[in-house]
């Protein structure tokens, strides 16, 4: 008899993931802590975490953390990598932190090829503050900004955020995944521990966009927010790698 | 004989991992949870379970700890 | 005892070197520009970090990711960008991180323009970010002031794990003096005990200003306090030249230290009994010693390049025991010896003309 699963070593014992029952950032995160033991940097680890639901995230991991003000976490691991290259260093942020109030610091850290990793969880929505319009909120999605569904004329596109830093000559690794099902939670495991080691052989900026199902804000069942997502967000937001600087 | 152990303290009855469980071996207990909603529970009198840590995958509660094949 | 002729803004970003500066964070704005562009050639050849940022939203949150790792962290602007940081410089107290602000004051508001003026004091002293807190503010009136404040800034810093700002304007940081340089004359802080470097053999750590239960968040505020309260007792600087005798005092920070000793010297060969109060540290302000000057003399004229924004700290140091007036112009046409001295001489004459 083997033992075939475990929860990561670098996630604290008595953990107690915060978020609301079938929220896809419980998967999410415990992928990057297979990631972080797979490739034994928890001792170096140091995190920028942001500010949405993920904020307690230094409550659930055993890794030194910093707290950053809303979208600017990217900033800050360039501030951590530059004065220690020694040192592994994550960034985990929502869709509106990383792409909208945030992306300028996101583009800038890709552009600039800093070698760190961002993780961004995109549920097309401001969760923490209650569902409101965020930068990839899908056309005609209802939230508590855009009660007559996002309108293009009123509030513009969804961006596509993965694209957009693949597009960057300081990006190593950039793909999209989802957590809907099963096969595309190990789809996403591989992205996650790829977008970690291209940091880990100083490669360029490594990032995985993440999309996940947000049910207390979409006011669905866990089961209807996965179904949402293979249904209505992929064919906006593609899976797929978008740039591997190792791949032949 | 595979297997399947879960931490009924961390499980918010989100029952993700019901559904992803190819032979139906995680059912809805008889006990409430943090919820108050059922929580779950792995029910396998048969030995059908393969290992295959679908459920495992699935959970985003880390309620699922340990899968053995 | 070498001496160079330097501006003061080379002046500042030679001395953050010195004074073992690790990672500065640049973007451009005039008139301190050439700091950034100072250190941008030598930084990268000793090895230590510099990265261009792409704004300074970007470039102060850089230095609180370096700070929170133990590095000695600098990033240098203007006014109207020193209004973008104020987030980060709410957060870096929160969080307890020591980072040096070079703040190089333009006129304003807005974008103002490039003259000099002294019209951020409150935005350094009082500051435009949220919630309680206080940064240490130093202002430099000679570029030999600029070199010394700047190593004094990274000291404390690190000694009160807090932003620390270097207040300068346009003028001193353009202009060239002969100024000596100096090895960092404080001792290194042992910060081992808070900084984030791996949890490797210990117990992670999380730097944070969040906090959910609100007792432990005032008990946290009020650790912060306890810090300012040291400040004010251990860290007050100022020069008074001639109070003793004197009838007014002329008071002012920075590049107007040095209006208000040629109004004095000018006044004093004419009979007038000037003296001057020239507050170095602008927090902690020197409020003491201007409560104890106000015993002898009855008339205070605070001399700035603004409308009116550290003659209220005068007032409130002075709390009624003193007429306080002030006066300046906020946009380069800084008030000479002459004026200043005029309007000495019309106070006094006010008062003159008051008692007959």
């Amino acid at each position: 008899m083997q033992q075939v699963f475990k929860i990561p070593d670098c996630i604290k014992k008595d953990a107690k993931f915060t978020f609301c029952p079938g929220c896809d950032h419980g998967v999410a995160l415990r992928l990057l802590g297979d990631a972080i033991d797979e490739l034994g940097v928890r001792e170096d680890t140091i995190a920028a975490l942001c500010v949405g639901c993920s904020v307690f995230l230094y409550d659930f991991f055993d890794i030194d953390c910093l707290e950053c003000p809303h979208g600017r976490a990217t900033a800050e691991a360039t501030g951590i990598k530059r004065a220690r290259p020694d040192k592994f260093v994550f960034t985990y942020q929502g869709d509106g932190d990383f792409a909208a109030i945030g992306f300028a610091e996101s583009m800038y850290t890709a552009t600039r090829g800093e070698k760190v990793t961002s993780i961004c969880i995109n549920n097309t929505t401001y969760g923490m503050t209650g569902g409101q319009m965020g930068p990839t909120t899908i056309l005609g999605q209802v939230t508590t900004t855009t009660p007559y569904g996002r309108s293009a004329e009123l509030n513009g596109y969804p961006l596509k955020i993965a694209e957009h830093i693949a597009l960057c000559d300081g990006t190593a690794f950039s793909a999209r995944v989802s957590l809907d099902s099963v096969p595309n939670i190990l789809k996403a495991k591989q992205a996650i521990k790829k977008a970690c080691e291209v940091q880990v052989k100083g490669l360029g900026f490594g990032f995985v966009e993440i999309l996940s199902g947000c049910p207390t804000n979409w006011k669905m069942t866990p089961q209807e927010a996965h179904k949402h997502i293979k249904e209505k967000m992929i064919p906006v937001f593609p899976l797929g790698v978008f740039k591997d600087v190792t791949a032949g | 004989m595979a297997y399947v152990v879960i931490d009924e303290s961390k499980c918010k009855s989100c029952y993700l991992c019901v559904e992803a469980c190819p032979k139906g071996l995680i059912k809805k207990s008889n006990r409430t949870g943090m919820t108050s909603n059922f929580t779950v529970e792995f029910s396998d009198e048969k030995g059908e379970c393969i290992g295959c840590k679908c459920c495992a995958l699935s959970c985003p509660d880390l309620a699922i700890t340990e899968v053995y094949k | 005892m070498v001496k160079t002729l330097i501006t003061g803004n080379k002046a500042i970003a030679q001395a953050a070197f010195d004074a073992g500066c690790d990672c500065y964070f640049s973007y451009p704005i005039t008139p301190q520009t050439a700091i950034g562009e100072y250190l941008s050639e030598i930084m990268p050849k000793a090895g230590r970090a510099y990265v261009c940022a792409e704004s300074e939203i970007a470039s102060i949150n850089m230095c609180i990711g370096a700070a929170s790792t133990g590095a000695k962290a600098m990033t240098s602007s203007s006014s109207c960008a020193v209004a973008l940081m104020q987030e980060g410089l709410s957060y870096a107290t929160g969080d307890q991180l020591p980072i040096v602000l070079i703040s190089v004051m333009r006129a304003g508001p807005g974008l103002g323009y490039i003259y000099p003026s002294q019209c951020d004091y409150n935005q350094a002293v009082t500051g435009g970010g949220n919630g309680d807190y206080q940064i240490p503010v130093l202002a430099p009136s000679t570029v030999q002031e600029c070199i010394d404040l700047t190593h004094r800034a990274f000291y404390l810093a690190q000694k009160y794990r807090n932003p620390v700002i270097v207040l300068s304007d346009g003028l001193l940081g353009q202009m060239m003096e002969p100024a000596e340089f100096i090895k960092h004359p404080f001792p290194e802080i042992d910060n081992s005990d808070w900084i984030l470097s791996g949890a490797k053999g210990r117990e992670p750590r999380k730097i944070r200003s969040l906090e959910i239960n609100e007792q432990k968040h005032n008990q946290n505020l009020q650790h912060l306090f306890d810090k300012y309260e040291q400040m004010k007792r251990e860290e007050v600087l100022f020069e008074e030249i001639n109070t003793e005798d004197a009838d007014v005092i002329l008071v002012a920070f920075g590049t107007m230290g040095r209006n208000i000793k040629a109004a004095m010297n000018l006044g004093r060969k004419q009979g007038v009994k000037i003296g001057i109060f020239r507050p170095i540290t602008l927090f902690p302000f020197p409020e003491k010693r201007l409560f104890e000057l106000a015993d002898k003399t009855k008339k205070f004229i605070v001399a700035e390049m603004n409308m009116g924004q550290m003659v209220k700290d005068v007032k409130i140091a002075i709390n009624g025991k003193a007429e306080v007036k002030h006066i300046g112009r906020p946009a380069g046409e800084w008030l000479d010896e002459t004026e200043i001295l005029d309007e000495v001489k019309s106070l006094i004459g006010e008062c003159h003309a008051a008692s007959v």
